[in-house]
This record gives structure tokens, sequence and C-alpha cells, in this order.
């Protein structure tokens, strides 16, 4: 499996609040939540990201609450992968639970700017800046995460050890 | 190798004999929780794994967020988790009846010490205050949860806050912890434990240490923890009829770093925009021109109990809330309500100028009853300051305690609650 797309960088401690207000909330319609995505911080990107385009993030993504309407809006958007320094907590698995890759990569974040085309190779965790001809590489999933992500989500993984 | 408190609760619920930081277990869940936010998204995951709940006396429904329904589509969202309760046979804390999830579950012992729990909401670790672990997912793990009784986990390593000295008499639990934030970082103590001990602690009382644990997030924490004490026991005897279980940390467990905190040096604290951790003291903003306000909040699941209202009372009493400020009063649950009507705390807030709402997240999370305009100022008591958590993106949130809060709606300006009577 493989992302490729241009970036959206962010810097430390991009919350819930700015990635789906709470405003939107009282819907859970992927489509609508998508279309408010980051509206807060960056009222462009809605209308601009295309389908397999990444996030860059600096420290602590995805900070606050415990919404799976965050990373659902970004991956309904159309983003394939959100790489930052480090994620909070509830944020990963969220993610890892509906399947948006997620990789924490320190040297990726700082090294990558906005507008780079950048690859991802997630099985081997490699990241190319093809841009700017650099490469780094990314922590890879451990094995019971990689599970998961392979029975695309928690649900199939639950449904699939019931059925053991 | 020894446990901390947090890691002996988890082995215990994974039935594992030990278990280590950094470790993956699938832990047994003694409460799953979700509101009005979370729990109507959970229930299409919820019905593509089961057709019932693992146990009906262990999920539960709070509308709270949008409640009393703030619009059509925030009525459709109650409405779902009401018929959903119904039909699997959950408690559901109807409006009037119950009040905001993290206040309720303690005070209708729901929650007890010992016990694994997790909520679809983030400040789940509140229970933390009570010596449970217990932390907030997402919808797909509630989803999960529900269906099974079982959550992956992954075993956090810890921070220990040794708590010493006693507080001076205008500082709380929301003063020590944003002061603990503003040391730490927001991400601080990201994926751990925060695990609170130490003689001081029987300084704090249970309202304090809820308000604490609750602001663990603001700390990138997985969860807060305090030790078991007296109060702790009488607490629980007091409001559940549960059984409960005691942990204590082995004397050789490991901790990444140990903090001591003399509790008597924490002065009033605010956390100004946009971040809870960035905090200054009351001195350092007497210092500066005054930060003129427009609103204040007192309630939330951080500091809407009942010593909250009493401690914002005690500063409202015969003094009016300033001219071109409003102030939302919400106690947390229907029971605070009661008894702020009974001490006659109602009154002393109606007389001020205060508008008081009944329980509910309200305006928070910018949901409703108290949403602001651009370049509005608000002192709230809630444990969120992000960009335009409470309305507009260019309004401005300044954290602080109840007596902060109460000053500042007095004053008209960010105020310090030991010079009221000097006004
Ligand atoms: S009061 Fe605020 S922080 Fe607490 S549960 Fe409600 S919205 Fe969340």
């Amino acid at each position: 499996m493989k992302a490729l797309g241009h970036v959206f960088k962010y810097g430390d401690n991009v919350d819930t609040d700015v990635i789906i207000p709470a405003r939107y909330l009282n819907s859970f319609d992927p489509q609508e939540l998508a279309s408010h995505a980051m509206v807060d911080i960056d009222p462009e990107f809605a209308g601009k990201v295309q389908p397999g385009d990444l996030i860059v993030a600096n420290k602590n993504f995805g900070c606050g609450s415990s919404r799976e309407h965050a990373p659902l809006c970004l991956k309904t958007a159309g983003v394939s992968c959100v790489i930052a320094e480090t994620f909070a907590r509830i944020f990963y698995r969220n993610s890892i639970n509906i399947g948006l890759p997620i990789i924490e990569c320190p040297e990726a974040a700082r090294g990558i700017d906005a507008g780079d085309e950048v690859e991802v190779d997630f099985d081997s965790g490699k990241i190319y800046n093809r841009t700017k001809g650099t490469q780094f590489q990314g922590q890879a999933f451990p094995e019971f995460m990689q599970n998961i992500i392979a029975a695309e989500g928690l649900v199939n993984y639950t449904n699939a050890k019931k059925s053991k | 190798m020894g446990m901390t408190m947090t890691q002996k609760i988890l082995a215990a619920h994974a039935g594992l004999e030990s278990v280590t930081a950094g470790q993956l277990i699938e832990a047994k869940l003694d409460v799953v929780m979700a509101n009005d936010i979370t729990g109507p998204m959970a229930l299409p995951i919820f019905k593509q794994m089961a057709e019932n709940v693992f146990d009906k006396d262990k999920v539960i429904l709070v509308p709270d967020h949008f409640t009393p329904n703030k619009d059509i589509k925030s009525a459709i969202n109650s409405k779902a988790i009401h018929d959903f309760s119904k039909e699997q046979g959950l408690t559901y804390l109807e409006q009037g009846k119950g009040g905001v999830e993290h206040a309720i579950l303690p005070e209708k012992g729901i929650v007890v010490s010992g016990e694994c729990i997790i909520g679809a909401d983030s400040h789940t670790c509140t229970y933390g205050a009570l010596g449970a672990f217990s932390t907030g997912v997402g919808t797909t793990d509630i989803a999960t949860g529900m269906a099974t009784g079982e959550l992956w986990f992954k075993v956090p390593s810890a921070i220990k806050f040794v708590l010493t000295g006693k507080p001076s008499p205008y500082v709380s639990g929301k003063d020590i912890i944003i002061h603990i934030i503003g040391k730490i970082g927001v991400d601080g103590a990201l994926y751990k434990s925060m695990e609170y001990v130490g003689d001081g602690i029987a300084n704090l009382s249970m309202d304090d240490r809820f308000t604490m644990a609750n602001m663990a997030i603001e700390a990138g924490a997985k969860n807060g923890i305090f030790m078991v004490d007296d109060q702790t026991v009488s607490y629980m005897k007091e409001h559940s009829a549960k059984e409960f279980t005691v942990y204590e940390a082995d004397a050789d467990a490991e901790y990444d770093e140990v903090i001591t905190i003399d509790l008597a040096e924490v002065r009033p604290t605010v956390a100004f925009p946009h971040l809870p951790g960035n905090a200054r003291t009351i001195d350092e903003i007497e210092a500066m021109e005054p930060i003129k306000i427009d609103q204040v909040v007192i309630g939330s699941c951080t500091n809407g109990r009942m010593s909250d209202m009493r401690k914002a009372a005690a500063i409202l009493k015969g003094h009016t809330v300033a001219e071109d400020v409003r102030v939302m009063v919400v106690p947390a649950t229907q029971k605070i309500y009661k008894q702020c009507m009974q001490e006659g705390l109602l009154e002393i807030f109606v007389d001020a100028g205060c508008a008081v709402n009944t329980p509910s997240c309200g305006p928070c999370m910018g949901g409703h009853m108290g949403v602001m305009a651009p370049g509005e100022k608000c002192v709230s008591t809630t444990n969120r300051n992000f960009v335009g958590r409470m309305g507009h993106v260019d309004s401005l949130i300044y954290l602080a305690s109840p007596e902060v809060a109460a000053a500042s709606a007095i004053a008209g300006y960010i105020a310090n609650p030991e010079k009221v009577g000097d006004r």
C-alpha cells in the first residue's frame, strides 16, 4: 500500500476543535464533516485537498477531544496519510480504528514543506520527498496494530476474532 | 519489576500477573459510556458487531452535549441513544434527571476505584480521581467495548506527582492542574499516566481531585489517577453500592519522572489562549494591563460541582456582575442544581446578575447557551481554550478556577479573588 500526493503543512498542537469544530458535530455524515475539515485553521483546505494528499505536522497532532469525526473527516476529504512528530493518543487510536494511516516521524515532519510531493510506502515505513529528493524512515506499526489495519479496521478485526 | 497503580489495574483486567509499559493487552471493561455526540455515531458501528450490548448494567449513555436539544439534528441524535437505551434495557439519564457525564457518573456511583472504564469522550479520565483506570476513546472503540466488553490497550508508563503541603485559601484543584500543565506542557504526559500520591492529597477535596484528573488529557495523558484515601472511600460509600478494589503502586514501580509539587506554593493560575498549558499566575496577570472580558462561564465537568458553586457564590454574594459582562452559571448535575437551590446559591447568582442554566455541556465546547462573537473574551472554568472552542475563531478563552471566574465577573476584567473584599 502506498500514499502519494501533495502536502498540507501545519505546526504544533493541531487540536480536534480546529480539525472539525464542535459546531458541526450534530452530524456524523462523513461527506458533510469533510466539507468543514480544518476550517478554523485553514479555511481553504476542504476546497483544495485532492485525493491522496498528505498532512504533515509537528508535535501532538490531534490533541483534544475524542471525536472520531476528526480522523474521519480527513480520511473522507481524501487525506491518504498524516505524518507528524507525535500524535495525541486518542487521535492515534481513532485513526487506526477507522483505517487512516498515520506515521510518527520527527525527521520527516521537519524535512517536508507545504506543497511538497511525498510518497509513503506503508509496508516499509519509507517516506520519499519527491520534490526535495530526500528520504526518511518512518516507524512501522506494531504487529498488533498491523493486524487491525490488515483487517481494515477494528470492526472487521473484532468480527473475525469472534468467528474464530 | 513493580507496577504503577494504572498498570496493576490493567493487569488485573487483562487476567495477567503483571504487565510492563509498552505491552499490548486486551482488558475487560467495567463501564462503557458514550454521549449524544459520540453515541449516535457508535450505534451503526456497534450493529455491525453485535445485536445486544455485552452487559446492560455496564453500558451507559448520557445526553449532555447539545441538550436540551439545540436543534433538530441534535434532537434526532438524543432520540437515537434514548431509543437504543430502551431497546437494550440500559440506564439513560434523561435531561432533568442527570447532568454532565463526568459529574453524573461518580455522583450516581456508577464508577468506583479499581475499575477499568472507557468513555467516548476525552475527559473520561475524570474518574481517575476515585482511583480507577479511566480513559477516553473514539466511537469505533466505544462500539467495540459495547459489543464485547473488552478493548485493546497499550500499557502506559507514568509520571509520578508527589503532592505535599496545603493549598492557600483561594487555590483549588483548577489552579494546581493548570500549574502542572504549565510546567510539563500540553504534551508533557503524552501516552502516559499521571499518578498522584503524597500527603498533600489529604488537603484536596474529592471535587479538587475530579478537576485535576479531568484535565489529565490536556497534558496529553492517557489517564490521571489518585491514590485512594479515607476521603475517597467515604465518597464511594456515600454514592455507590458497588464493591470496589483499591490498588496501590508497588514500592519498586518504575516512573519516567517524579515531580514534587508543594501545594502551598501554587498561586491562583489562569491558562491563556489558546492552550491549557499557557499558565500565568494571578500575580503576573496583575502586573499586566487589565484583560477586559465579555463573558464568564462557571460550570462543566471540570468545575461545575457543588464546591465550585459554593466557591463562586461566596465571592459573588453581595456583589453584582460588571455592566458589560454576561455570566453563565451551569451546575453540572440536577442534584447539584437542587443543592444550590436549597443553600440559597441560586438566589445569590440571580441577584448578582448571572444567567443560571440547566445542567449541560452548553458553552464549554461552543455548543449552545453561551457561544461567543469575534473578538469576545471569556473567563471560563472549563478545560479547553483552543481556537474556536467556545464560538467564533477570533474569540478568546481564559481557563480559571471558580473563584477567579467569579472575581472577574464582578471586576469586568481578569481579577484576583483574594482581593474581592477590597472593592
Ligand atoms: S463539559 Fe465540556 S469538557 Fe466536559 S464533557 Fe461537556 S463538552 Fe466535554
